[in-house]
């Protein structure tokens, strides 16, 4: 199996060049069987790299297969190989991009039936497993970089699958250059780890890493940078607007790359990085802060979105805050904890949506819902788990790994706390709105709609059900020890942290009646937000107003995700555009080719002008030969 | 077969055969076989050649005795690539004629030209090198000027007279040289060794730089480029784009570092900000630009402006990326010139608010369009990638604030180039007649060759790198400081 | 021999300076403003004889006979550009019909 590894993406990427390439000419059910079974077949293996890594980790030896497959390019000192390393942080990101991947490739065949894209969305979900399984597996941050890219390019493909649609390929277009900004990032982050370190290579950066002192300035560039990138990749401020636009993709899209797995990117790379960013504590400070702020912003905007994945997408921004909350008060098990529980009920979320929206003949407006959960049982049952799961109603997932960010964000600071903590509120209370006003009270869509009515056919439920168990019980992975648990997860972890320990990373001290207060509070809050919705969305029946009737104050600030879209049209998109226009007409053409010419036609003017003197009056010519003989001789006079 | 003189003369007897035929068929399979027949003898000096510093296959014939004039001929690391990007583009390029009406006329200045071209990249004399500098201009103004569109008299009348005007200087530079040489030859060791005074190397610098930078075109050097490539057809377009401006890049490699390193030094500030300008500065004006041809010419400058900033960084990863980044330029550039002349085809515009929704009608089009345009944007595993990772590499090593302005193109890129593919590929058919199918026949062979290299050298970049690695090292070490 | 000298340099060296100026003023002036073909040609030679007669008084002054050769030079040259002359304004007079030196203006932009 060690040697084998680099099946793991190659596999995905055949099943993508085969139905790329076939994708017109093989049948449907061929095409589902080479989607889904590369992605199984991957799988299958992480399971056995896992079983290898958790064994290892076990008996106490070291966890880590490394395996070099080329050198990729040379020049001078800078060397850099196509190479992989597989440690328990990549095997468990491993498990959930081709476990849930492969789900949602099994959900997809059912979802994408209908469409005539049929091939090429199975081809570019296959490319992206591809490239998600590249990021995680590199052993260096240019490997990671391949993978970091490619799945911007497959984020843009799937947004703007439908292409025929206008919007949807500005969606797309959005995303991939908001992603870009934070790849520059990136980028010249890799040119600050090469001239400090002189390697990618993770191993010789971290070792080397180990020696310098807190708060060094190049790491903290270094880390400012790796930050801007993971803001980009993960939507956070100030790049978050291009994930709910990217909602314009397919459903399934949408749980795979913009829930579970390219947007937990960001995370997976700082956590990586830890040791980095340990060094750093201005970095995690800020990140804390935009963490936090984000967060509470989604949030907020999520509060009254109308469109069932546009509320999914904020929820998503504002759990990612949530994770770069994590990872600012350094709860690094803490972020990734929330990575794998948030990967499972926000997949869930997202699939239950899509089975939703085909039930409902692709209506996404929450307003023409209502009363589902009679025609959608399964479907309304595995969201509900799902909801309270996001919610932080224990023993749901959610629960374990939110209330533990939420300890270490009180043992940092207590108002980072409590603004995670109305975080936490908003969320049990658009959560809970989203599920009373698509299943609870009575159907408010068309005659039509409500004759198509029906439960999603084997492959769209089985996917949710087994992600409904997982959110589930996914939470059991790491209990605390408040609760009587031993940190599983953390000490699967504790080889990725050791660089990180060793200069003193933060641990929880907090005493187990606080934690049980906090825990309390979370829980507590949560409940309450869940019958306030229900007292407002299904006693009073307060139905969300058309767009037309809209509310003023915070509700307006709200429903219009407070404006940024159009003050970043306002501020930088227009100004551009105008730039460009100005500085085509004006500087370009008539500033410097106008100076290109106009000394063309300086010559050719001059050139006219003095053609004239050539008269044919031999009088003139004379004339001027006698002055310029004078001039001569008055010359000659007087020097 | 291992003589390198007959690179040369295979084009020119090319030329002259081609200028006799007038048939339009027979012109392009004679011009198809020549290419050919060009590319394979390439193929022996690749597999012999040894990836060390020394020039080899050198070829050194007296040409005028009395002035000390030399032939003389070799190929090295740096010239490699070139050669093997000029031969094996121009197959391409005259693959992508084959829907048109050309005689043999056109071909046979394409072969001039490819002659043109092989002189400047081998030549080790610097009389040669201008001998060749010159031939190269000559077909491609008759080129342009003939089959060209618009208003194409006088665009191109400013494209001779303004390259023109920076050969004159480069001239004057090579007199100068040629005076200081103590036994009178142009011979480019000579000139290397030569122990200039830094104010010497200081004039130096302008003549030769002011000539490579209108060829490349570096800003504010550039505005003859977009009206010419607009202008001209689009194999014109290809062969300016995708190997003549390589011409400028190759020229700074290969004289102006080597012969006025203090020149270089001196003002490498400025021309690192003249560079890092022009990047912003084109990308900027892509944004908006109507003409796919034009907004292709711009991303263009901002392209060459990195390759040249790569140069003048005066680091190993800069002049491998310019190297490595010329051969990608040129096999992309000449994709997207293509895509945008079938385009035109199928549409009769090259207007993007006219066009759209083409994905739909051409699928396989769009697909290897995208590739392309990937390698374009610089996706890793694509070749632009390695090309702008080194150069920005090079740069950030000179200056991080050039690095971070330079690596804009990478946002900005991403902007006009998607830009193009949405309004172009995206949204809905509008309502103009297409006329003809999906890509077919040749255009499937031209795409898929540039396909396969796209990715070929974004996943195996060494061999490219390899070939001139030594001689890029052994470059920057003999410059004296 | 000695007899011609003396008889020249019986006048002031000024005075030829003078005088010779004064009728080459005279010879400008009228191709100046002369519009008659014949004329300007009269003039000219009137330019011409005034050089020579200075030539002649400074050769005699200076005892240069180098000066008088010159004379001879200018002479020789004087009568061929008369015949040239001659022959292209009969020639110019056969096809406009018309001494006037504008009626021939067409050589030009």
């Amino acid at each position: 199996m060690k040697e084998l590894i680099w099946l793991i993406p190659l596999i995905p990427f055949v099943g993508f060049v085969i139905n790329g390439l076939g994708r017109n000419v093989l049948p449907k059910a061929l095409v589902g069987i080479i989607g889904c079974g590369t992605v199984l077949l991957s799988f299958l293996l992480s399971v056995s790299l896992y079983l290898d890594i958790k064994a290892a980790r076990d008996a106490g030896e070291v966890a880590e297969i490394s395996r070099h497959l080329f050198d990729w390019f040379a020049v001078g000192n800078l060397k850099v190989s196509l190479s992989f390393l597989i440690d328990p942080l990549s095997s468990l990101m491993l498990l959930i991009i081709t476990g849930v991947g492969l789900l949602i490739h099994l959900y997809s065949y059912s979802y994408m039936s209908g469409d005539n894209g049929f091939g090429k969305f199975f081809a570019y979900l296959n490319l992206f497993i591809f490239f998600m399984t590249i990021l995680v597996m590199g052993s260096n941050y240019l490997v990671m970089f391949i993978g970091w890219e490619g799945v911007g390019l497959c984020s843009y493909l799937l947004i703007g699958f439908w292409f025929k649609n206008s919007s949807y390929a500005s969606a797309a277009k959005k995303a991939f250059v908001m992603n870009r900004i934070g790849d520059l990032g990136f980028l010249i982050a890799m040119f600050f780890i090469l001239s400090t370190f002189g390697s990618l290579e993770y191993k010789e950066v971290f070792g080397q890493a180990a020696t310098l002192s807190v708060g060094d300035s190049t790491v903290l560039i270094i880390t400012l940078l790796l930050f801007v990138a993971a803001t980009g990749k993960s939507a956070q401020i100030p790049l978050f607007t291009w994930l709910p636009d990217a909602m314009a993709g397919p459903t399934p899209v949408s749980a795979l790359i913009h829930a579970a797995t390219m947007v937990t990117a960001g995370i997976y790379m700082v956590v990586r990085s830890n040791i980095l960013f340990t060094l750093s504590p201005v970095t995690m400070e800020i990140m804390a802060i935009v963490g936090l702020a984000t967060a509470l912003i989604a949030a907020f905007i999520a509060l009254t979105q109308n469109d069932i994945k546009k509320v999914l997408a904020y929820s998503t921004v504002s759990q990612l805050g949530y994770m770069f909350l994590a990872l600012g008060v350094g709860a690094f098990t803490g972020a990734f904890f929330h990575v794998l529980t948030h990967a499972f009920f926000k997949a869930l979320l997202f699939l239950g949506a899509g089975s939703v929206i085909h039930a409902m003949s692709n209506e996404q407006d929450m307003r023409s819902m209502g009363g589902l959960r009679k025609s959608l049982p399964v479907t309304f049952v595995t969201m509900l788990i799902g909801t309270i799961a996001i919610s932080g109603i224990p023993p749901l997932a959610g629960f374990f790994s939110k209330d533990e960010i939420l300890a270490y964000a009180f043992q940092h600071n207590i108002l980072y706390w409590a603004v995670g903590f109305l975080t936490a509120l908003f969320t049990a209370f658009y959560m809970f709105r989203l599920l009373y006003l698509t299943f609870f009270g009575e159907f408010r869509g068309t005659a039509e709609q409500k004759s198509h009515l029906h439960e999603s056919p084997w492959q769209m439920t089985l996917p949710l059900i087994v992600l409904a168990i997982l959110s589930a019980i996914g939470g059991f992975m790491n209990v605390p020890e408040a609760l009587g648990g031993h940190h599983n997860l953390a000490h699967f972890l504790a080889p990725i942290f050791e660089g990180s320990n060793a200069i003193g990373s933060t641990t929880l001290t907090l005493s187990h009646s606080t934690e049980y207060i906090l825990m309390g509070a979370s829980v507590l809050g949560a409940i309450v937000m869940a019958i306030v919705a229900y007292n407002t969305y299904v006693s009073k029946k307060n139905i969300p107003v058309a767009d037309d009737k809209a509310e003023g104050g915070l509700h307006a600030l709200s429903y219009n995700k407070l404006y940024i879209d159009e003050l970043y049209d306002a501020v930088i998109v227009n100004p551009l555009k105008k730039l460009s226009t100005v500085l085509y007409k004006y500087v370009d053409r008539l500033g410097i080719d106008g100076f290109v010419n106009g000394l063309g036609e300086f010559f050719v003017g001059s050139g006219k002008g003095i053609r004239l003197l050539q008269s044919g009056h031999v009088g003139f010519y004379i004339f001027m030969m006698v002055i310029g003989v004078v001039a001569i001789l008055i010359y000659g006079f007087f020097y | 077969m291992s003589n390198l003189f007959i690179l040369l003369l295979v084009p020119i007897i090319a030329a002259i055969v081609l200028f006799f035929i007038k048939q339009s068929s027979t012109a392009k399979w004679t011009a198809l076989v020549f290419a050919l027949l060009q590319a394979g003898l390439t193929l022996p000096f690749l597999c012999g050649f040894e990836p060390n510093a020394a020039i080899q296959f050198e070829q050194n014939w007296v040409w005028i005795a009395s002035l000390g004039v030399h032939f003389h001929i070799g190929l090295d690391g740096i010239s490699l690539p070139m050669v093997l990007l000029t031969n094996g583009l121009i197959p391409l390029i005259v693959l992508t004629t084959f829907s048109k009406a050309y005689k043999g006329n056109f071909y046979g200045l394409v072969s001039f030209m490819q002659a043109g071209l092989l002189l400047v990249f081998l030549a080790l004399d610097a009389f040669s090198f201008y001998v060749g500098w010159e031939i190269a201009l000559i077909p491609i103004y008759f080129i342009c000027a003939l089959w060209g569109s618009g208003d194409r008299i006088k665009v191109n009348l400013k494209f001779f007279i303004y390259t023109f005007f920076g050969s004159l200087l480069m001239l004057i530079g090579i007199i100068y040289l040629y005076k200081q040489v103590p036994s009178n030859n142009f011979e480019w060791t000579s000139f290397v060794a030569l122990d200039l005074s830094e104010t010497t190397q200081r004039w130096i610098f302008w003549a030769f730089f002011i000539a490579f930078a209108i060829k490349i075109p570096i800003f504010p050097f550039h505005t003859w480029q977009p009206d010419t490539y607009t202008n001209a057809p689009a194999a014109g377009t290809m062969l300016l784009a995708g190997i003549m401006l390589k011409m400028g890049v190759y020229g700074l490699i290969r004289w102006l570092l080597p012969i006025a390193p203090f020149g270089v030094v001196a003002y490498s500030q400025v021309v690192m900000v003249l560079c890092v300008i022009g990047i912003v500065y084109a990308s900027i004006i892509a944004f908006k630009q109507q003409d796919a041809k034009r907004l292709i010419a711009y991303s263009s400058i901002a392209h060459v402006g990195l390759i040249s900033a790569g140069v003048v960084s005066w680091h190993e990863e800069g002049v491998q990326g310019a190297i490595i980044q010329m051969v990608n330029h040129g096999i992309s550039v000449v994709g997207l010139f293509f895509i945008i002349d079938i385009l035109e085809d199928r549409t009769g515009t090259r207007l993007l608010g006219e066009q759209g929704g083409l994905a739909a009608p051409f699928p396989k089009l769009a697909t290897v369009f995208l590739i392309i345009l990937m390698g374009a944007v610089g996706l890793p595993l694509t070749n632009g990638f390695i090309g702008e990772f080194l150069l920005l590499k090079g740069v950030y090593d000179y200056g991080v604030w050039f690095a971070v302005f330079g690596g804009l193109t990478l946002i900005l890129g991403a902007v006009y180039m998607l830009r193009f593919y949405q309004k172009s590929m995206l949204g809905t058919l509008t309502l103009r007649p297409i006329l003809g199918g999906d890509i077919r026949g040749a255009e499937v062979l031209v795409l898929v060759v540039i396909v396969f290299f796209t990715l070929f050298l974004g996943i195996l970049p060494n061999s490219i790198l390899k070939l001139s690695e030594a001689s890029v090292v052994n470059l920057l070490n003999q410059i004296k400081f | 021999m000695g007899n011609i000298v003396e008889q020249i340099q019986g006048v002031p060296l000024n005075h030829y300076i003078i005088f010779c100026s004064i009728i080459f003023a005279i010879g400008v002036t009228g191709v100046l403003i002369r519009r008659n073909v014949i004329i300007i040609m009269m003039s000219i030679e009137l330019m011409l004889n005034s050089v020579n007669l200075l030539l002649a008084a400074f050769s005699a002054y200076r005892g240069d006979p180098s000066g008088q050769v010159f004379v001879f030079f200018v002479m020789a040259l004087a009568a061929a550009e008369v015949a040239v002359g001659l022959a292209i304004i009969i020639m110019v007079y056969r096809n406009t019909k018309s001494l006037d030196i504008e009626s021939l203006s067409k050589l030009r932009w």
